[in-house]
């Protein structure tokens, strides 16, 4: 098929961007998404071109490397009903003749590196402000020394399923973190291990949240809909109830 | 050039987005957008109490006259003012609902400013080339600006029926009734128009405003939970809806008059 | 040792003097590594916080490194490629993790995951390491339990386990299909909270380019920032390698994007021995490539081979038809015909030696690959469906079977699945001894990026094992004792020239690499490597083919060096430059593996050379020649390089030849 490929270009994060056009032929339906943009590349470089820089590391969904807006969707959608990463998104998705815009995460606390690459260490600063269980290596009781209810187990499971991309962010008309933050709450905050740090780790991580320059949550439900692992909902008002009783417990 | 760091040596991490604070992490937390939500949920269905209570009395002008000659609303209007005493005195509950919703505005507006401006700051002003909505309602779009029309017509709300310092029905207000008054404002269609565009912005700030309450209050506990919870949003803003608009239409049309 | 072949003749390589692992104690097996760390020599805990360790690489095997040296109060830096630590690509391991827990009371111990990993791995692995992987492999379990990993669990709210990879107890713990997940996230959590604690400063985008020695010893790294594209150099006590493996040499491969085997390889070339580099693990069931435009191969998980059944058309011109219109008799369910034992659930070399074999005689099914032909086999799930039903087959595979036909577009319900194999992991690496301290004293390698545990082969849920054993348990401890003397041995300051040398060896690289100028792609010259290791050097290899892969790697060197075009600039975010550098490294390496290859004339593990196999075709191990660790040293770009022998013996198992008829 053939495409017309709108994409951001930008120099660095001191430059101001702009799309550029780029007319793509002979995309084959079974490409990736990001295999049709290293297509690109190769065709830019044989042109002489600068190509297109995006980042992208285990292209089978779970690093949360990549993420690129595709047609103002996070991770895009094309007809899909699936919530995929970008890497996990086919070209059979599209159709010849198709204009895609291809924009970077889009939010200030994600600052843009370079074209389509920008920075997320913001995330890894939320988790060192509590997402964690405080267990040196050695310390672990025997791992049957404390059953676990399945259902707790299996829900903090489904928070525990996040994988850093972003897209909630990159999705939130708020250019807020709230959906990453509470899926940690909730993956910890629900296991017997967590519970010690329950409240001062949701205090620390909202804390920090906000510091980092995340915009609130107004409940709007757009980054569930695009997070490719499903991180429900339910979570960030999880996050709220366990903040609400952790200012109470917290001195 | 050379840029060297020595293992060890304790460097700043890569560009944090705002000078690192002071405060405590409790600090942090009270400070943060989390607890701004709270008060915006706080104060936002204490409104809805109200409007559901305000209606409640509005729907007095369907009831007709009382036995001794007066209008019921009217009859009920005078309550207001009264209810309370001798505990309280005159108008005692009255002022003291007044200062509360006072509080509850300002604070609903104070959070709704302060959460827009950050989540302004947090995109930056960078959005995608086509707008776009993956699935958020549309009452979820109305809810800053229905917001600002929502407080504009309170102020003409209070400046006509409190104040009666804008003059809808053509006349001295000390010569009338409150019912006198409502009838005859509501047999003007510009009136009318005004208070249809108002309700319905109440409506869709309701739709979305009370579940995104419920949810920041802690209640959506699930997907079946988050269904029921827009669902008990939207019964709420239909009913107020109805509610306040039922008096003005029957007004309009006829179906009451003086 | 004797010599009973010769190549000296071409000169391809010389052999040096042995090598022997002077760390390893001896004695009763279990005993072994509590004898080593009441040995090895302590730091004093308040001297720890004057001494500062590297680590490069942020996987399992780094992050928990990382993490757990931190927590014991050491200054710890800690580098990865990536923009998190928590992206490295031990995240995508989907199976799960063994340990000897016996919680299923099925007669599992400590000893017989000790004996299955040295049977698994073809009795080409020391004894000490894996006892002492099988040792600590309990630990780790309990571990990450405690750090809130969410393992699956029963009812009764304990450790669900599993049978995992053709052994017979349950000793397989799991989180869904994405324990490699739940376990890096485990480590990164514990990095994260070091990080904040101080102990741990991270540099992430950064990527070593450069090991720096000095008297001998590893002193520090030399990385470039991938953003600002500045090159700096840091230098420590000592430097910790947990790069992962180099199966990216492949092109095509299940590994990321960005894996590879820089970091290992310059290592190498500053004096670090590396072992074994031809063991290559090939996984059978991968989904097959699409065309020639595809990036990398997408693992799916064996399991699938308990329920489908594989099969390839009798007649090659029926490979173009719709696999459901091919009567039942005009399909050859090769592996039942070949193996009536095993069948389908043949060890993993095996079903995919054979699905090569099927797609060379022109049976493979699929879309064509420009050069290759059709690359696939069938993998038909119609007979489990009549025989379970389509909902209990959905119960035990729906995952897999989503994640199919999201990447192929095709429903597994329907039509037949394609399978092809992929490479997946690398047993080879750097050499090392049993405190995983390489040749170059004070560097350490954990992880895939060694060659230690697995021998020829690895068994199923053995890597996270592996990495976090290095990470969490063997590292911390061995390490003490090089550190106790580390201010004995002092630390060099940035200025000291071999800092600077370091550093210029760097940018006169960067510089070479961007001069260049020339007019073909990185990715192209990285494809057609990929090319040449996958046809002389993957699933098969012969002393004709890996002679001529030798002579085309070098061709393809030269060529790349003159003719490669690498856009933009040094100090800019370049990702050409990044991808050009790791691809000359590529070059080197696949050149030693393919000599690596030709050496070993024998079969075993994940190294089948044609010329040594049974009359059914099964791997033939020549124990009384072969049974070494092959450590090469580096003697220069195209030159013979130096093959060490470490020779392996067997005081507790048996050395035996499979058989899976």
């Amino acid at each position: 098929m053939k495409l017309k490929l709108r994409v951001w270009r930008q120099k660095n994060s001191d430059a101001t961007g702009r799309f550029e056009e780029y007319p793509l032929s002979d995309v084959d339906e079974h490409m990736s998404f990001l295999e049709m943009l290293d297509m690109l590349n190769e065709q830019l470089i044989n042109e002489g071109k600068e190509p297109v820089a995006f980042d992208s590391d285990c292209r089978e969904g779970i690093c949360g490397m990549c993420g690129l807006v595709i047609n103002s969707v996070p991770h895009g959608r094309g007809e899909t009903t699936y919530q995929t990463t970008t890497c996990q998104l086919h070209m059979r998705e599209f159709h010849d003749g198709d204009t895609i815009t291809i924009e970077p995460w889009k939010a200030e606390p994600f600052p843009v590196l370079k074209d389509l690459v920008v920075d997320r260490t913001a995330f890894d600063r939320i988790i060192q402000a509590g997402g964690f269980i405080s267990a040196p290596t050695g310390t672990a009781p025997d791992a049957h020394a404390a059953p676990i209810d399945k259902n707790n187990a299996d829900h903090a499971f489904d928070n525990a399923t996040c994988i850093g991309c972003g897209a909630c962010v990159a999705a939130c008309p708020n250019g807020s973190a709230m959906l990453f933050t509470a899926a940690k709450v909730s993956h910890l905050g629900m296991l017997p291990q967590g519970q010690p740090e329950r409240w001062t780790r949701v205090i620390g991580m909202v804390g920090q949240h906000d510091e980092e320059g995340f915009g609130n949550c107004t409940n709007l439900g757009e980054c569930t809909a695009v997070c490719p692992k499903g991180i429900p909902l339910e979570s960030i008002s999880r996050l709220n109830r366990d903040l609400f009783s952790a200012l109470g417990k917290v001195k | 050039m050379l840029q060297a760091t020595e293992a060890g040596r304790r460097i700043p991490l890569v560009a944090t987005t705002t000078q690192p604070s002071t405060l405590t992490a409790r600090q942090k937390a009270l400070k943060s957008t989390v607890i701004a939500k709270f008060v915006m949920a706080g104060s936002g269905i204490l409104m809805a109490l109200f409007l559901l209570v305000h209606m409640y009395g509005n729907l007095k002008v369907f009831a007709g006259k009382t036995a001794d000659g007066q209008w019921a609303f009217d009859v009920y209007a005078h309550h207001l003012r009264v209810m309370g005493e001798p505990i309280l005195p005159p108008e005692g509950l009255l002022w003291i609902t007044r200062v509360v919703l006072l509080v509850a505005v300002i604070a609903h507006f104070a959070s709704a400013f302060k959460l827009w401006a950050r989540a302004k700051k947090a995109v930056g002003g960078k959005r995608y080339a086509s707008g776009g909505r993956v699935q958020r309602s549309y009452a979820s779009y109305t809810m800053r600006w229905g917001g600002v029309v929502i407080l504009l017509f309170i102020i003409a709300h209070i400046l006509q029926f409190t104040t009666h310092t804008i003059d809808t029905w053509g006349g001295d207000a000390a010569a009338s009734t409150p019912f006198e008054r409502l009838v005859l404002s509501f047999q003007n269609p510009l009136v009318l128009i005004a208070y249809v565009i108002a309700i319905i912005a109440v409506g869709l700030h309701l739709t979305h405003g009370l579940w995104s309450a419920f949810a920041t209050l802690g209640a959506n506990t699930g997907a079946k939970a988050r269904a029921n919870l827009n669902k008990l949003a939207v019964l709420i803003a239909l009913v107020i809806v109805v509610g306040f608009l039922a008096g003005p239409f029957a007004i309009f049309f006829g179906g009451i008059t003086l | 040792m004797s010599q009973t072949f010769s190549l000296d003749a071409d000169s391809l390589y010389t052999e040096g003097e042995p090598i022997k692992d002077t760390k390893a104690p001896e004695g009763p097996i279990a005993d072994r590594w509590d004898k080593r760390r009441f040995n090895a020599k302590l730091v004093n805990p308040a001297n720890r916080r004057k001494i500062s360790v590297i680590v490069v690489g942020t996987g399992l095997a780094g992050g928990a490194a990382a993490a757990t040296l931190g927590e014991a109060g050491y200054q710890v830096s800690a580098f990865c490629y990536q923009d998190s630590p928590r992206r490295a690509h031990s995240i995508a391991a989907q199976g799960g993790i063994n340990a000897a827990k016996n919680y299923r009371n099925d007669g599992d111990s400590i000893y017989r995951l000790f004996y299955d990993t040295v049977k698994g791995g073809d009795y080409r692995s020391r004894e000490s390491n894996v006892y002492r992987l099988a040792q600590v492999s309990a630990n780790i379990i309990d571990q990450c339990v405690a750090q809130g990993v969410p393992f699956a669990r029963e009812y009764g709210g304990l450790l669900d386990n599993r049978s995992f990879g053709g052994v017979q107890v349950s000793r397989t713990f799991y989180a869904r299909g994405q324990t490699g997940q739940q376990l890096l996230i485990g480590a990164y959590q514990a990095l994260e909270r070091q990080i904040a604690a101080k102990t741990v400063t991270m540099h992430t985008r950064h990527e070593m380019l450069e090991l720096i020695v000095e008297g001998g010893r590893a002193r520090g790294i030399v990385t470039r920032d991938m953003v600002s594209g500045k090159i700096e150099a840091h230098t420590a006590d000592a430097v910790v390698l947990a790069t992962g493996g180099y199966g990216n040499v492949f092109f095509l491969s299940t590994n990321a994007m960005g894996c590879n085997v820089t970091a290992a390889w310059r290592a190498h070339r500053k004096g670090a021995l590396f072992a074994n580099p031809c063991y290559t693990q090939i996984h059978p069931t991968c989904i097959p490539q699409s065309g020639d435009t595809q990036s990398k191969l997408t693992l799916m998980s064996e399991s699938l081979r308990n329920d489908g059944r594989i099969w390839v058309p009798k007649k090659g011109e029926d490979c173009e038809k719709d696999p459901r219109d091919i009567p039942e008799e005009e399909r050859d369910y090769y592996l039942e015909r070949i193996y009536p034992a095993f069948g389908n659930l043949v060890p993993r070399d095996i079903a995919s030696r054979q699905a090569k074999n099927m797609c060379d005689e022109g049976r493979g099914v699929g879309p064509e690959v420009p050069g290759q032909g059709r690359r696939g086999v069938y993998l038909d799930f119609a007979d489990a469906i009549k025989r379970l039903g389509r909902d209990a087959v959905e119960a035990k595979y729906g995952n897999l079977f989503d994640m199919y036909q999201q990447i192929t577009g095709d429903n597994p319900y329907e039509v037949p699945m394609r399978i092809y194999p992929a490479v997946h992991y690398t047993m080879g690496g750097l050499w090392v001894d049993y405190d995983l301290q390489s040749t170059i004293p004070g560097l350490f390698v954990t992880g895939e990026a060694n060659f230690s545990d697995h021998g020829a082969n690895r068994l199923g849920a053995s890597a996270l094992m592996q990495g976090l054993a290095d990470g969490y348990f063997v590292l911390p401890n061995t390490i003490n004792d090089y550190l106790a003397d580390a201010t004995a041995h002092g630390r060099i300051d940035l200025d000291h020239p071999a800092v600077t040398e370091a550093v210029d060896a760097v940018r006169t690289r960067t510089e070479k690499l961007l001069s260049v100028q020339g007019d073909r792609s990185v990715d192209s010259y990285h494809k057609e490597l990929g090319g040449i290791m996958w046809e002389y050097c993957g699933m098969e290899r012969t002393e004709e083919g890996l002679r001529k892969a030798i002579g085309m790697i070098r061709e393809l060197r030269e060529e790349f060096w003159k003719n490669v075009r690498v856009t933009g600039e040094a100090e800019e975010l370049n990702q050409e430059l990044e991808k050009a550098g790791r691809v000359a490294d590529f070059f080197e390496l696949g050149e030693l593996m393919c000599i690596d290859a030709l050496v070993r004339r024998e079969s075993c593990g994940g190294h089948f050379r044609a010329e040594s196999q049974t009359e059914e075709g099964e791997a033939l191990r020549h124990d009384d020649e072969f049974a070494f660790v092959s450590a090469w040293e580096f003697t220069g770009v195209g030159e013979a390089p130096v093959l060490h022998k470490e020779p392996l013996e067997y005081e507790f198992v048996e050395m035996k030849q499979r058989s899976y008829k």
